[in-house]
């Protein structure tokens, strides 16, 4: 019986894939797991898994093909069986796959498990609407979750025993409160003043009614600070040299810990209600070529500078190469786009939805500043943040934006 | 607190509302001199003298209606069927008149009128003699309907029945009058429309009413036997439903077994059903399941009939399944 190989939703907003390699020939054996073809997505090069086992019988798609999600891309069988019908019939759009687990929204989801239901199965993920609830409460993936009720339904016994993996594996989880006891975030249903506004605003500009808030910082002091910061980091000679902390670190840390003083800014837009997170997940813009992706900091409020730096430059270094999982790129609570490097002054970043703010980093500047009367040189930072007024007010963005400045103008803040 | 039978329950009950209220007279086949079929009038014919304990013929068409009229007139009768299977005949009066008139009215006519019986299957009494009509009361507009399980609820049940405003469809059970409790002496009143929880758990829900909460009640032994904590709740009244202690429960258990005594089709488990999953869906991590009459005429051979019956077994095999134990 030959199994078809449909194009895979690999990424949560995929709706096509180029293919840009067969890793098995036709006539290869093939185990069901084993790794088809790489595919490239609108996000990142991802592996096509093999859903049966068998003999890799025919490449539908050629590599260099782009194909849509749900189409014929290969066949599986058993050696001369024929598969003339199903060739035939693959100009004909295939009924398109569900795409995987619809929780793409979810955070931290464990990226190394195998889905146990796969798109291609065609079936719907059975679950009581207890686990379901549950589920979506916990962050849990029911496509993850193996059932035992009757057909494989997913019932509240089967997640007693999940925990929600808190951190990508391989690196050192830091214990203290994430996950764990309490639940990652909040929903609070929209109150009917915050629906008038929500609509009313959105009906002005656009679906995500955006207004800015700019603010300039003082930087004196983090310059300073980082000096000491590296200095003091500097090897002994003949050692390699240890990652060093970058005034972008600095702001992404101080942004974390401020959104956690105010978590009205961290939050999701969820159409029917606010999620406001108890966990703070940054997404960092970083340019790849033809594009941009915003990798995930994850607890990024916890992590010390050295953690975060060392985390963002990895993950910096797979987005350019495209090896980003689609649990590494989504999930962020608040975003932060930094294009300092460029010499950019100040500018409006575009809100990455659910996320309702975004904060946009300008360079720092050397220009003359009044301290105490006189006119003297000082180094000033201007900060942009882009608020979705439907979750942020302007009272609100602007409190958040005072806690940050002051942090960053008194970098201590940051060890407090 | 003494201990009483459901049927002597009922009889205070009866004793004392016509003693505290000169309005209440009690009418039915056999009520007086006979002191009943189910001896649940005895004594009162006595007390209260042959205005106010008044013997039919056998015609239920015929004394529900002089009861109706009675209280459209301004009295508080209480009209005894010597079972429910009879006021079969008199269901035109009950649903055309006693639940519509005051609606019909705009007010003007009042109905403060109890109909009251037993119901459901004794032992061996044959199909037209063992069957449930509460589904069928309750899905008249206008109709409360009661099914006391418990003596001390007999008691406090049938007193707020009798000095409610509008039509009470009062059903007893056979096989409950006697059965013993502890009965509140006095003005016991249990308020129509509160169901109780008859014992406390919180792995799976158990609704039952009349008698099948004794059914329900002895499947929550038999699952403690095997470690699993099942809540029970009696409904008492049917209507109106109190749907708010049902949700409490599923919403803590988040699985139900509702046990009822009548048939399956469109019976008033399935209104239970619909009140859980309308409300509380999402706390739901099985289907809610219902152990029922068999969907028959009452068999009268010994063993077809207990085969029949909801049983505690049944109820403990479909906890199980709610609980995917099986």
């Amino acid at each position: 019986m030959a199994t078809k190989i449909l194009m895979e939703a690999l990424s949560p907003t995929m709706e096509e894939g180029r293919l840009v390699e067969w890793k098995k020939q036709e006539g290869d054996p093939v185990a069901a797991g084993e790794i088809l073809a790489e595919v490239e997505t609108d996000k990142a090069v991802m592996d096509l898994q093999a859903r049966a086992a068998g003999t890799l019988l025919k490449h539908v798609a050629a590599a260099g093909t782009t194909v849509p999600v749900g189409n014929l891309v290969g066949i599986i069988g058993e050696k001369g069986e024929d598969i003339s019908a199903l060739v035939g019939a693959a100009g004909k759009p295939a009924p398109k796959a569900a795409a995987p687990a619809s929780v793409a929204t979810a955070p931290a989801i464990a990226a190394s498990a195998p889905a146990l239901r796969p798109a291609a199965d065609g079936g719907r993920i059975k679950a009581s609407p207890l686990a379901r609830k549950v589920a979506a409460d916990r962050g849990l993936d029911l496509g993850r979750i193996p059932g035992s009720g009757p057909e494989g339904r997913v019932i509240l016994r089967d997640l007693e025993s999940v925990v929600a993996p808190a951190v990508s594996p391989g690196r050192r989880a830091v214990a203290v409160t994430r996950g764990a006891d309490r639940p990652s975030y909040e929903d609070v249903p929209l109150t009917q003043i915050r629906k008038t506004i929500a609509r009313r605003l959105a009906q002005s500009i656009g679906p995500i009614p955006t207004f800015y808030l700019t603010t300039e910082v003082d930087m004196d002091r983090v310059w300073e600070a980082r000096g000491q910061l590296n200095a003091a980091a500097a090897p002994p000679a003949g050692e390699a040299p240890t990652g060093k902390v970058s005034f972008n670190d600095i702001v992404l840390k101080a942004t974390a810990l401020a959104l956690r003083q105010h978590p009205a800014c961290n939050a999701w837009w969820q159409d029917d209600r606010i999620r406001y997170w108890h966990e703070v997940h940054l997404s960092v813009a970083v340019a790849i070529e033809d594009g941009l992706i915003t990798p995930v900091v994850r607890y990024a409020d916890q992590k010390s500078l050295r953690e975060i730096g060392a985390e963002v430059r990895e993950l910096a270094a797979r987005a350019r190469d495209r090896r980003l999982t689609p649990e590494e790129y989504t999930g962020g609570t608040f975003s932060l786009s930094n294009l300092g490097m460029f010499e950019i002054d100040q500018f409006t970043a575009v809100i990455n939805p659910p996320e309702a703010g975004i904060l946009a980093v300008g360079s720092i500047v050397e220009k003359p500043v009044v301290r105490d009367g006189a006119v003297v040189p000082g180094r000033r930072m201007r900060l942009t943040m882009s608020c979705d007024h439907r979750v942020i007010d302007g009272a609100t963005g602007a409190a958040f934006l005072r806690t940050l400045k002051q942090m960053l103008e008194n970098p201590l803040a940051l060890v407090w | 607190m003494p201990t009483l039978t459901y049927r002597d329950a009922l009889n205070h009950a009866l004793r004392e509302e016509m003693a505290r209220d000169p309005e209440v007279f009690l009418m039915g086949e056999e009520v007086g001199v006979y002191q009943g079929a189910y001896k649940v009038s005895r004594g009162l014919l006595e007390e209260f003298g042959p205005n106010r304990v008044v013997d039919t013929p056998i015609t239920e068409l015929g004394f529900a209606g002089v009861g109706i009229g009675a209280a459209m007139a301004g009295l508080r009768p209480v009209i005894e069927f010597m079972t429910w299977n009879f006021a079969l005949l008199a269901i035109d009066q009950i649903v055309n008149n006693a639940a519509k008139l005051r609606y019909m009215s705009g007010g003007q006519v009042k109905m403060p009128i109890v109909f009251r019986g037993p119901c459901g299957a004794a032992l061996q009494l044959g199909a037209q003699h063992s069957q449930n009509f509460e589904s069928m009361y309750a899905n008249v507009p206008g109709l409360k309907v009661v099914m006391p399980a418990t003596p001390a609820d007999a008691k406090g049940l049938l007193k707020s029945a009798i000095r409610d405003p509008d039509p009470v469809i009062f059903m007893e059970g056979e096989m409950l009058y006697n059965i013993k409790g502890e009965v509140p002496e006095g003005d016991h009143l249990v308020p129509l429309g509160l169901a109780e929880v008859k014992r406390p758990g919180d792995q799976v829900t158990l609704i039952g009413w009349g008698k099948t909460v004794s059914v329900a009640l002895k499947a929550a032994e038999q699952l403690e036997a095997e470690g699993i904590s099942a809540e029970v709740i009696d409904l008492r009244t049917i209507r109106p439903l109190d749907v708010a202690t049902i949700l409490d429960s599923v919403r803590r258990t988040h699985r139900a077994v509702v046990v009822e005594e009548g048939w399956y089709f469109a019976g008033v488990g399935a209104q239970v059903v619909d009140e859980i999953q309308k409300s509380i869906f999402d706390e739901l991590d099985a289907p809610v399941l219902r152990v029922n009459g068999a969907d028959v005429p009452m068999p009268y051979n010994k063993h077809l009939e207990k085969a029949a019956k909801a049983s505690p077994e049944k109820v403990v095999a479909a906890a199980k399944q709610v609980l995917y134990l099986v």
